[in-house]
């Protein structure tokens, strides 16, 4: 799953016909910092989002699970959350790096 | 699996119904000392995992799919496991 913006709609009329009534948005993936990662994508809505909205997306055989009628259907990105609040520390807080040898995490 | 960080948390109000009465978080998958780790994404907590748990992560549907009982559920990542330490092999590297 991976972070997105809203950034416009999509209105197609001749599409397979499983895709009728399907809520097109356009949406930029980001990253934890609310940068963005590779171009625009199209993404079905099913949480009510508009234009700059942040929300939470799921890819590939998920996204057509997510559904709440038919979940057969072509499609490869969902937005299954409207984001209120995202925290998020920043990366000098935390060490990503494994280390050689026992390393004790926790407890 | 993969090992990574809990760097962040989301607050949703509007989501699926697969996602309710669990925590989204904001995971960094960890790295081999020197290399550049993974990107960071967005998995499910079941296992009531904070910000900076190392944590044990399913990123697949269909395991996602069993850990949460649910066989339509729309997750991907899914948080499994608190690490509480790791051995890497010297020699191993």
């Amino acid at each position: 799953m991976l972070l997105g913006r809203v950034k416009g709609k999509v209105i197609s009329t001749l599409k397979y016909a499983d895709l009728e009534g399907l809520k097109l948005l356009i949406v930029q993936p980001l990253n934890k910092r609310l940068e963005p990662i590779g171009g625009l994508q199209v993404a079905v809505d099913i949480v009510d989002a508009g234009a700059g909205d942040l929300c939470v997306m799921v890819r590939s055989r998920e996204a057509a699970l997510a559904l709440p009628g038919v979940k057969f259907v072509p499609i490869d990105l969902t937005l299954v959350g409207l984001i209120d609040e995202l925290d998020v520390h920043p990366d000098e807080d935390f060490d990503f790096s494994l280390k050689v040898g026992w390393v004790q995490y926790s407890g | 699996m993969i090992l990574a960080k809990v760097v962040g948390t989301i607050v949703t109000t509007i989501s699926h119904p697969a996602y309710k009465n669990r925590r989204l978080l904001v995971v960094q998958p960890l790295g081999l000392p020197g290399e550049k780790p993974d990107p960071d994404f967005v998995a499910l907590d079941n296992t009531q995992a904070g910000i900076g748990d190392t944590v044990l992560i399913n990123r697949e549907g269909n395991s996602a799919r069993q850990v949460l009982q649910n066989p339509d559920a729309c997750v991907i990542s899914v948080i499994v496991g608190i690490v509480d330490s790791i051995f890497l092999k010297p020699d191993a590297l």
